[in-house]
């Protein structure tokens, strides 16, 4: 079984299921608002021209993130 | 609000045409963009439904009422404590899932809730399929579908609401949580039995939460049997591993497990036309076109501006000069006094026409092109696009699109500024708000590009010559905004980059009708109207300086004198800062006023196009020089009156609105006395 680790890890297109928020406070109220809970599924869709931030499909939504974000939020890979 | 009249409350999700719903409902215009968080001062209007009158509170769009921020603290304080008759909540049908997580949270408040799923003919168009009687059923609440652009289902929405009034909804969804939770729940609710109007089992979430500000007010109401039971909860659910945020997980957890749960069973979604938005998003914002493919859509709109206001600036003018003359005839025939003839027709209307033949039509066109995108949906994708500079410059990639709110207006981009939720990113996207100049400064340099670096005479590659160096120009001021930003965050703004959301939302259907019925009505009108109010005081105070003398020279003379020598450091002359100056209250006069003191000097009486505009610039000593430091001081000079207003009532502070007018006007300065002092010392000129 392959270990958890940061969704920014992920490729494009590649799948991953959040299991653990490293971020406190006001922030991490505001992932989980946006339906970023534990066992939800982030797929990996877009990166901007400059490679930061990037979009990920999130319950429906298309959600852009900045690197620091996405390097504390850990993921387990979906294999496709 | 009178008291008989019926409240009811607009809550939704950012982005999923809540003001659209609003004005169906109100008929009251305003304005709805496609980005997160537009919508962001309680705006109410009425409606008649019934025989009966109802208020509507349009709130700030929101996704939860669960974390702190402004515009969440409003929505909720409002739903909590003015106690709306009725909340309406509005949902995206075809993001439904994520939308639910409002609706839950405004249940648990009120049971007065009827449910608008709005956007149902995008619904029908990506095949998704929501069943409302289901949702209607699950939820307990009444489900009304609506298409707000096209009016379809406003009147069920009216007839929902107006029918909740006689019939509230007895069993609504409860979101039931982990038990050890929902144990301590049923303690706190026993003793807020002496609390009406309040949904306890709400209030007793929120207080096992350890919401400050509720707290506070049983604090303030001396309830400490009650605090003393919060904090024993607290304590026992601490000991079952359940601290403060494992707490605040759970809730807002269960609340989203069970929106997913819902939408399992009511909607069926159509995978491959997601699709479609994720693979223009792959051409829009990749690598290799993302920025080329920005500067290009810029460059066109400036094109369609410069050809298609062209023609109508021809026109105009013909028509208003024509007009001038009837006007003076008719006042040599009613032997008016000579000087109130100078002041009112050469002073007055001819500022007037200035300002509507060459002024006018490019904001008319280029306006609705603007709201185009706007409405498309592509700003929040230039915000993407562009992020990674701000960050480099520790500011918010939520600036860029600010930023491009202010092409439109720059009082229009400050207020915008809300969305940002850092203060300090905030203040920097006021300061530099500036720097990208305005529909009203943009005509300005257009005519100056025009006359100076195409050439006057007509091909048809000099439009889209002029509109390359005019895209060129918005990069320049665009730079500056990155630069001026990081120069703040390293000194009197000091800080690292803040965490943010940005959402792209999906790709809509531009409202074409909506958005050229309401530039041409509203903003021509608008434009048309401060034009009366600000051109002509404007051009007769030009035209009593230009006539009344002190020692055989006029007070234009000796004020442009004055400024003289500054100046022409800066590239300029005395006349062309006077204008600036006096344009102060609307940038759109800047141009107008310099024509105007030319000629008040000038045996140049006739002057009805570009080309002749240009002699008299000549003759008056300009060069290319000359009008490239206008142009750079068109970009960076003070705020307009309105922008300057604008930020003192969004900073309520003196001292940053001074700062947001010294920070542009001293980087213009600069700017213009290095180009001109660059180009005097190897004699370029």
């Amino acid at each position: 079984m392959e270990d958890i680790f940061p969704l920014s890890k992920l490729e494009i297109n590649e799948k991953g299921i959040v299991k653990k928020i490293n971020i406190e406070g006001e922030f991490r109220r505001r992932l989980l608002d946006l339906g970023l809970i534990p066992d939800t599924e982030v797929t990996v869709l877009q990166k901007s021209p400059f490679g930061d931030p990037v979009a990920y499909l999130i319950r429906g939504a298309v959600i852009a993130l900045r690197r620091e974000i996405v390097d504390k939020i850990l993921v387990e890979r979906v294999l496709v | 609000m009178k008291s008989k009249d019926i409240v009811v409350a607009l809550a939704g999700n950012p982005n999923v045409g809540k003001s659209t719903v609003f004005n169906g409902l109100t008929g009251l215009n305003q304005h709805t963009g496609n980005w997160a968080g537009k919508t962001v001062s309680v705006a109410k209007g009425a409606y008649f439904y019934n025989d009966k009158k109802f208020i509507l509170v349009d709130l700030p769009g929101t996704y939860s009422l669960l974390s702190n921020s402004i515009d969440e603290e409003v929505a909720r304080d409002f739903i909590c404590f003015e106690k709306p008759d009725v909340v309406i909540v509005v949902v995206d049908a075809t993001c439904l899932e994520r939308n639910l997580n409002l609706v839950l949270q405004i249940i648990e408040i009120t049971s007065n809730v009827v449910v608008c799923v709005n956007l149902m003919d995008e619904a029908r168009k990506k095949k998704i399929v929501v069943n409302l009687q289901k949702l209607s059923k699950i939820l307990g609440v009444p489900v009304v579908g609506t298409s707000a652009s096209i009016k379809e289902g406003l009147n069920q929405l009216m007839e929902a609401v107006d029918k909740m009034l006689v019939n509230n909804p007895k069993e609504v969804i409860k979101i039931k949580y982990d038990d050890n939770i929902e144990k301590e729940i049923k303690d706190i609710q026993k003793e807020l039995t002496i609390i009406k109007n309040i949904n306890a089992r709400w209030l007793a979430l929120r207080l096992l939460e350890g919401e400050d500000s509720f707290i506070k007010t049983f604090e303030k109401n001396e309830s400490y049997k009650l605090l003393k039971c919060v904090k024993e909860s607290q304590r026992r659910l601490r000991n079952v591993g359940i601290d403060k945020d494992e707490f605040r997980d759970k809730i807002v957890s269960g609340i989203v497990r069970r929106a997913e749960n819902i939408s399992e069973k009511v909607v069926i979604k159509n995978e491959k036309y997601y699709q479609r938005d994720y693979k223009i998003d792959k051409i829009i914002t990749s690598k290799l076109f993302g920025i080329p493919l920005m500067m290009m859509l810029l460059g066109i709109i400036f094109y369609i501006t410069i050809i298609g206001a062209n023609v109508p600036s021809k026109i105009l003018a013909n028509i208003l000069f024509q007009g001038e003359e009837y006007l003076s005839q008719i006042f040599e025939r009613l032997n008016v006094p000579l000087w109130l003839h100078g002041m009112v027709v050469h002073g007055m209307y001819r500022t007037l026409a200035w300002v509507v033949s060459v002024m006018l039509p490019p904001m008319a066109i280029f306006f609705p092109l603007f709201t185009i995108l706007e409405d498309l949906g592509y700003l929040p994708r230039v915000a993407f696009n562009l992020d990674k500079l701000f960050k480099k410059v520790s500011a918010c990639g939520k600036q860029a699109l600010t930023m491009c709110m202010g092409f439109g207006c720059n009082a229009a981009g400050v207020i915008g500024c809300r969305i940002i939720n850092s203060p300090r990113e905030r203040l920097i996207a006021i300061i530099t708000n500036n720097f990208v100049p305005c529909n009203g400064r943009f005509p300005t340099l257009i005519a100056i590009i025009t006359m100076f670096f195409v050439g006057v005479i007509s091909s048809p590659l000099q439009p889209l010559f002029s509109a390359f160096l005019l895209t060129l120009i918005i990069i320049l001021g665009v730079m500056m905004t990155l630069f001026v930003s990081k120069v703040l965050s390293k000194t009197i703004l000091k800080g690292l980059p803040s965490n943010f959301v940005l959402e792209l939302p999906p790709y809509r259907k531009p409202q074409i009708r909506r958005i050229i019925i309401r530039s041409i009505l509203d903003r021509t009108l608008f434009v048309l109207g401060r034009a009366v109010i600000v051109a002509m005081p404007a051009g007769l105070i030009i035209w009593i300086m230009a006539n009344v003398k002190i020692s055989d020279v006029s007070l234009l003379t000796h004020f442009a004198t004055f400024l003289n020598p500054f100046a022409n450091l800066i590239g300029l002359d005395g006349y062309i800062l006077m204008s600036f100056i006096l344009g102060f209250p609307a940038n759109e006069i800047v141009i107008p006023l310099i024509i105007m003191s030319y000629m008040s000097s000038s045996t140049m009486l006739e002057l009805s196009s570009l080309a002749e505009l240009k002699t008299l610039l000549i003759d008056n000593g300009w060069t290319w020089l000359t009008a490239i430091c206008v142009m750079l001081f068109s970009l960076m000079h003070w705020p307009c009156g309105t922008t300057y207003l604008t930020i003192r009532k969004e900073t309520q502070s003196w001292k940053w609105t001074l700062v947001s007018f010294l920070v542009p006007t001293i980087m213009g300065i600069i700017s213009c006395f290095v180009v001109t002092s660059f180009v005097r010392l190897f004699g370029f000129l």
